[in-house]
């Protein structure tokens, strides 16, 4: 499955003060693969997704999209982000703005799409993601999961190369979790590129080509999802593995 | 009794210089203002740097020293102008330091993950900042931003000890001319009573407007 590398981390090191949250980390992200990254609270699943986006500043290694490097800051930083679409954990959707407009505008202000032919693409992808008719309401009057499921709209609406999703389902109510892996599954059957932190088991099972088990900042197992949850090769994977398969 | 009415000419004279020095300090500090916040909270370094110096100098110089500060100083750089042109820039910097500090104070309640949202979009730091962030932050400072104006027409009156006319100043030839001190202060303050009045009339219109949550 895995093509020619689209994400590229190499001997990536970040820090928060004394505490050493990614240690050489080395992945690579192939076109079209779907890689769902586990692991405990705290093993830095979560600035790793960020690193990739660089919305958390790394202290040494490379990251590089499509071959390129990740610019310092400034328009070539946002020209290489608009490439990689993220979905947060809390959603995030523009408080202040309407369904269609937070779809809308980043289209308008960083492609400087058309008005007319941003709403038209806006309202094709809220088609999608099952929530045309909710255009014109503010994300406070959606449920969780239709408000992540905007979100996944916005992010699409950018035409991204890849997609970042962060633990997307952990903040919503268990009837809301499938409606939004759905779109997700969706996604992935479509070719979409995604790096997808999360811990529902039954969506790496079925929709992931490779499975990441990080603890303690480093990457400890990288294989597909048979292998993984069937045989298990660490300890801490073993360990991790029977607590959430408990419940 | 009626040192209104027999001086309704000088007090007018000095309302109106009140009012002119408010409007305009005010859309200097305002613009000043929304210009170091943006400074205080931006990617670049220096441009923070500058933002936290301003606003830590001015915040932190008696309005009377930066009078004569900008009074006695600028000309010594060539920079000669009206006495009311200096209290505008004296007033309008000085106030811009609040003005500041209340919008990133606004800033700072609207939650980081509509900035990283944004800027995960791709959306540079300038659309990020006055597309997502000052809108929703606009409903938190309007009532300081609004305090903070009133305090700027009672400064004014500072002026009136550096030549400029407006309202307090028209107390000196009053008294010359042998009427009831009482009585003309209690004029004065009437004139900036329905200046500052005005002020909070409008921040509350505002406030009304644009004050409410989604
Ligand atoms: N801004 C920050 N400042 C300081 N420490 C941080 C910061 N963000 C995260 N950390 C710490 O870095 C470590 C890794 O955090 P991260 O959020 O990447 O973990 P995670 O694997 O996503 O965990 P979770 O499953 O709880 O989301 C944690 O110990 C966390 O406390
Ligand atoms: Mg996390």
């Amino acid at each position: 499955m895995a093509g020619d590398a689209l994400i590229e981390l190499r001997g990536v090191n970040k820090h928060y003060g004394a505490l050493h949250v990614l240690k050489d980390i080395d992945l690579t992200v192939g076109r079209g693969e779907v890689v769902v990254v586990i692991g405990p609270s705290g093993s830095g699943k979560s600035t790793l997704c960020r690193a990739i986006n660089r919305l958390e500043t790394v202290e040494s290694g490379t990251i590089t999209l499509d071959g390129r490097p990740l610019p310092e800051e400034g328009r070539a930083l946002a020209r290489l982000r608009a490439e990689v679409g993220m979905v947060f954990q809390s959603f995030n959707l523009f408080a202040h703005k309407t369904v269609l407009a937070n779809v809308m505008l980043a289209p308008m202000k960083v492609h400087k799409a058309k008005k007319d032919e941003a709403a038209r693409r806006a309202r094709e992808l809220l088609d999608r993601v099952g929530l045309a008719s909710q255009a014109d309401k503010y994300p406070a009057q959606l449920s969780g999961g239709q408000q992540q499921r905007v979100a996944i709209a916005r992010a699409l609406a950018m035409d991204p190369k890849a997609m970042l999703f962060d633990e997307p389902t952990s903040a919503l109510d268990p009837e809301m979790i499938n409606e939004v892996l759905e779109v997700m599954r969706q996604l992935a059957r479509d070719g979409m590129t995604m790096v997808v932190v999360t811990h529902e088991m039954g969506f790496a099972r079925s929709a992931a080509h490779r499975v990441v088990f990080m603890a303690d900042g480093c990457i400890v197992e990288d294989r597909t999802p048979e292998d993984f949850f069937t045989a298990p090769r660490s300890e801490r994977a073993k360990d991790f593995l029977s607590k959430i398969l408990k419940h | 009794m009626n040192v209104l009415l027999d001086n309704l000419s000088l007090y007018g004279q000095g309302l109106l210089g009140t009012v002119e020095l408010t409007v305009y300090s005010s859309l200097l500090a305002l613009v000043l203002g929304f210009l170091m916040a943006a400074f205080r909270v931006a990617p670049v370094g220096s441009l923070r740097a500058i933002g936290t110096v301003w606003v830590n100098v001015l915040r932190n110089t008696p309005l009377t020293l930066l009078f004569f500060a900008v009074v006695l100083g600028l000309p010594r750089f060539g920079l000669v102008l009206p006495f009311t042109l200096f209290a505008v820039l004296a007033l309008g910097c000085y106030t811009s330091a609040f003005i500041c500090e209340a919008v990133r104070s606004g800033i700072n309640t609207v939650p980081t993950g509509q900035g990283e949202a944004a800027r995960s979009l791709g959306m540079s730091f300038p659309q990020t900042l006055g597309d997502i962030v000052l809108p929703q932050a606009f409903r938190s400072v309007i009532p300081p931003i609004g305090s903070t104006l009133i305090a700027l027409a009672k400064n004014s009156a500072i002026a009136g000890a550096f030549s400029v006319v407006e309202l307090l100043g028209v107390y000196k030839p009053l008294s010359e001319r042998g009427y009831s001190i009482i009585w003309t202060f209690v004029w004065i303050a009437v004139g900036y009573l329905l200046v500052t009045l005005t002020i909070s009339a409008l921040f509350h219109v505002l406030e009304k407007r644009y004050g409410v949550a989604r």
